[in-house]
């Protein structure tokens, strides 16, 4: 049941993108078309649950141990960018098929802030490993779903005539306010 | 401080270990000039050229997938550059260029008026679109939109109009495009386009086996663009000369003004451009493609061969024609007498092709002066075998083989070549295909007294073209209707004396559709004559097959006509390097059929040389019709009479093999080409308003 409750609240009550307002950057710039979002989500579950473990490795094992938990964020970042280098170069030898499906996405990942946001805050919640790994599925998994969401919706604005000052960013900058809105109805539910 | 320090230097040396060792292990080997390619990309990373990303097109350009100016939005010296490291030159890139397909605009009627969509994309989807047409232009502007250039922009019809010097081909109007109206193509995928179900195609340019762009041609001419509507004819059929002269334009049998009125006369419009280039004596320069470096031979110099060499040329292959007889041409040259196709207007045709770079080697028979393995041996990559139905069947009957007794095809490249053939005085025709109505024209041409055609149905079903069948009565030949040959009669130096054949009458239809015919007992008839030309169908000769010494030729498949056996449309043979066409794969059929698969067969060829899968063309129309397009009866027509073929007078024709049918004059031509409607899939332009 914990477990579930963690899974909800990385999903809908603190998604990633729509309540904590981390992974701005993506979230608007590979929303532009479905099938972008679409790879874009897929990566990002890829990265987030690997980067997830091993940042919550590196904590307990590593920082608290030594006592420089004010390490994190620089070591964080670290770990996290060559995760993905490897990730990258792992799958283009050894699974070619999802690294031409992925491949793209992978590299821009290495600095996304959302990855990074996820896991100071498993971190900061003091889970366990098994949580921290559900939490980062479920707030891999909100990204995917706002991200998509989005990415239909700004595929219809672009059918509607929006006024020329508005158009592109700024509207997929109010549609995404909007949504973010109703997002916070979900709030106090867990 | 300390451990935090090692911490760091710790975390950095792993990742950094980790990160080499793992390059090492993971290592992918990619062509350096991937990366050298990229560097001189213009590194926007805008998706314009349609990969994803810089990286992904230099890789497509260094697998020389792409031409060296791949990016949209490169620099001169940027694609030098490239090509530089490519090694390549830059002038071999073939540039693409949008062009719209429908003409429809603003004739196309509305379905109905749905306020406030401004997008085509949306309008397409609320129910496909506010016009009738399933597959036409909804005029809103997606693609001028979408184009960066400025280079499409909605023309005063209601279409878009490509500017072709500010096109670079990008394809973003295409994409764009929810009615795929908008063809993106380089020249030879333009020169390869088959018509497709979904196209915007009048019903005589679905019916035309050449596929031919007839409402174009017709309506350059009305624009007084000759030269570009034998352009327009061109890009689909490279014998409009011929073709104006001796095709039974089945295109007319569709003709949507046919309906009502009479059908436009479509193929004299074609002769009347065809021959105003060759009247001015100047070619108009047809472009090629860059050379590719393959090499293509053309086995049998007719129109399947010419055709297949001209389309294979000008996407730049290098091709090399093998005529068995003493000149190209075929059939036009053998098989048609001087009277409808003069050998004049066929050379100046035929040297036209051959002035494109096309090699040809006369005299040279495939199977005994060279065969598959010298073709091999010679480098050639594919080999396309048109050569044509040239055995004449027999009648057998009893007699056949006296003297005076010739076979149809022998006979009329018997008198091509300039042989003196001994005639009689009066001969008899058995047949009643166009071979047979030539046959007879020709002797009567040459001084015979009397000439009888002995057909064993009726007028009704003669396959011979109406206008032929029209002449020859005109010219005094004389019809034995129902009858058929038993025996030929001769002398006692073996001289043939007369022809019996027993009356027939006609039963229940056949196979064909055609009422059989069946001999009526007893009723054996005798005709005084000393020529008998039997003109009953051709096969192809296949004797090469026999006569190759190349073991692969044995296991060439025949059919029981014995054509040569193809996938009827890709016609590849079942030797994968070998396709055919024309008459050599169909049995005897039209020049423009013969054409069609002319190029049809290039496209295979094509596909083959770059080692591409041979396979059909998706939603090919192949002659079919589309059913929404074909009308029963068409509002807003005035009924004006078609043009009349200007005709040599009978008493001028009967002394000489001068050319009968005669070229439309230009005025008569206008006249003609303004009765067109100037049809599209579903809309055309009535003579008078239509109130809807």
């Amino acid at each position: 049941m914990e477990y579930f409750e963690i899974f909800i609240a990385g999903v809908f009550i603190n998604n990633i993108l729509l309540a904590q307002f981390l992974g701005n950057c993506p979230f608007l710039g590979t929303s532009k078309k479905m099938e972008t979002a679409v790879g874009m989500s897929m990566a990002v579950v890829f990265v987030l649950v690997m980067a997830g473990m091993i940042t919550w490795v590196v904590d307990t094992y590593l920082l608290k141990q030594l006592g420089v938990e004010y390490l994190r964020t620089v070591s964080f970042i670290l770990v996290i960018a060559s995760l993905v280098q490897f990730v990258e170069m792992f799958l283009k030898k050894s699974i070619p098929a999802l690294y031409a499906g992925l491949g793209i996405f992978l590299p821009l990942i290495t600095t996304n802030c959302a990855v990074m946001g996820a896991c100071l805050i498993n971190i900061s919640k003091e889970y366990s490993f098994m949580k921290a790994l559900v939490s980062s599925f479920a707030f891999a998994v909100g990204f995917g779903i706002a991200l998509i969401l989005f990415a239909g919706l700004r595929e219809r604005i672009n059918l509607g005539r929006v006024p020329k000052p508005l158009q592109d960013t700024s509207i997929g900058l109010v549609a995404a306010g909007i949504i973010a809105l109703t997002f916070m109805s979900f709030k106090g539910m867990v | 401080m300390l451990p935090a320090l090692f911490l760091m230097l710790g975390i950095g040396a792993v990742c950094g270990i980790v990160l080499s060792l793992s390059s090492k292990v993971f290592y992918v080997y990619e062509d350096p000039r991937i990366s050298l390619v990229e560097a001189n990309l213009a590194g926007a990373n805008c998706g314009g050229c349609g990969y994803a990303g810089c990286s992904a097109a230099a890789q497509a350009v260094v697998e020389g997938r792409e031409p060296a100016g791949v990016c949209i939005i490169s620099s001169k010296e940027g694609i030098e550059k490239v090509a530089e490291v490519m090694g390549m030159d830059v002038g071999e890139a073939e540039s693409p260029q949008a062009l719209n397909l429908c003409e429809g605009g603003l004739r196309a009627s509305d379905k109905y008026n749905y306020m406030g969509i401004s997008s085509c994309k949306a309008m397409a989807m609320v129910f496909g679109g506010k016009r009738d047409c399933t597959v036409g232009c909804i005029g809103l502007g997606d693609c001028v939109r979408a184009c960066s250039f400025d280079a499409v922009i909605i023309g005063s019809d209601g279409y878009p109009v490509v500017n072709e010097e500010r096109c670079v081909g990008c394809g973003a109007c295409k994409k764009a495009c929810p009615k795929d109206i908008i063809e993106v193509n380089t020249l030879s995928e333009k020169l390869l386009k088959f018509n497709q179900e979904h196209d915007a195609l009048a019903p005589c340019a679905q019916t035309c086996p050449a596929e031919i762009n007839i409402p174009r041609y017709i309506n350059q001419l009305k624009a007084g663009q000759y030269k570009e509507a034998v352009q327009t004819i061109r890009m689909r059929n490279p014998l409009p000369l011929a073709c104006g002269r001796v095709c039974p334009h089945p295109c007319e049998e569709e003709c949507r003004r046919g309906i009502e009125d009479e059908a436009v006369s479509i193929n004299q419009l074609k002769r009347f451009v065809a021959d105003y280039e060759m009247n001015t004596g100047t070619r108009i320069p047809v472009k090629c493609a860059p050379d590719t470096g393959k090499k293509v031979a053309v086995i049998g110099g007719g129109p399947t061969g010419l055709t297949c060499a001209y389309f294979l040329r000008r996407i730049g292959h290098e091709v090399t024609i093998f005529e068995a007889m003493p000149k190209l041409g075929g059939m036009l040259r053998y098989g048609i007498p001087e009277y409808r196709l003069p050998k004049e207007v066929l050379d100046w045709e035929v040297d036209g092709i051959l002035q494109l770079g096309v090699k040809a080697f006369n005299h040279l028979k495939f199977g005994t002066d060279f065969g598959l393995g010298s073709l091999m041996a010679a480098g050639y990559n594919a080999v396309f075998i048109g050569v044509g139905a040239w055995k004449d069947y027999s009648l057998g009957i009893d007699g056949e083989d006296l003297d005076g007794c010739y076979t149809g095809i022998n006979f009329l490249a018997r008198i091509s070549h300039g042989e003196n053939i001994p005639l009689g005085r009066t001969a008899a025709i058995v047949g009643g295909g166009n071979t047979a109505v030539d046959c007879a024209r020709t002797l009567l041409r040459m001084g015979l007294d009397k000439v009888y055609m002995v057909y064993r149905r009726t007028r009704n079903e003669m396959p011979a073209n109406e206008v032929e069948i029209v002449a020859s009565e005109e010219e005094g030949i004389e019809f034995v209707f129902l009858a058929a040959p038993t025996r030929v009669i001769g002398d006692e130096d073996g001289k043939v004396q007369q022809l019996e054949y027993l009356k027939m009458e006609l039963g229940e239809p056949d196979a064909s559709g055609r009422r059989r015919p069946q001999p009526i007992e007893g009723s054996e008839t005798i005709l005084d004559v000393d020529m008998v030309i039997s003109a009953i169908g051709q096969s192809p000769d296949a004797s090469f097959k026999s006569q190759d010494p190349h073991a692969r030729m044995t296991e060439l498949e025949l059919t029981r006509w014995n054509t040569i056996d193809n996938d009827p449309e890709t016609l590849q043979s079942n030797i994968p390097y070998i396709f055919t066409g024309g008459d050599a794969a169909t049995g005897p059929a039209l020049v423009v059929d013969a054409i069609g698969s002319g190029r049809r067969a290039a496209r295979s060829i094509d596909l083959f040389l770059k080692g591409e899968a041979v396979e059909p063309i998706e939603n090919s129309l192949l002659q079919k019709r589309i059913k929404e397009s074909i009308f029963s009866k068409v509002d807003g027509i005035k009924k004006t009479p078609r043009a009349k073929m200007p005709e040599l007078p009978v008493s001028e024709r009967l002394d000489s093999f001068v050319e009968v049918d005669l070229v439309l004059p230009e005025v008569e031509a206008h006249r003609e080409a303004e009765r067109c409607l100037n049809c599209c899939r579903i809309c055309y332009n009535p003579d008078v308003p239509v109130s809807s």
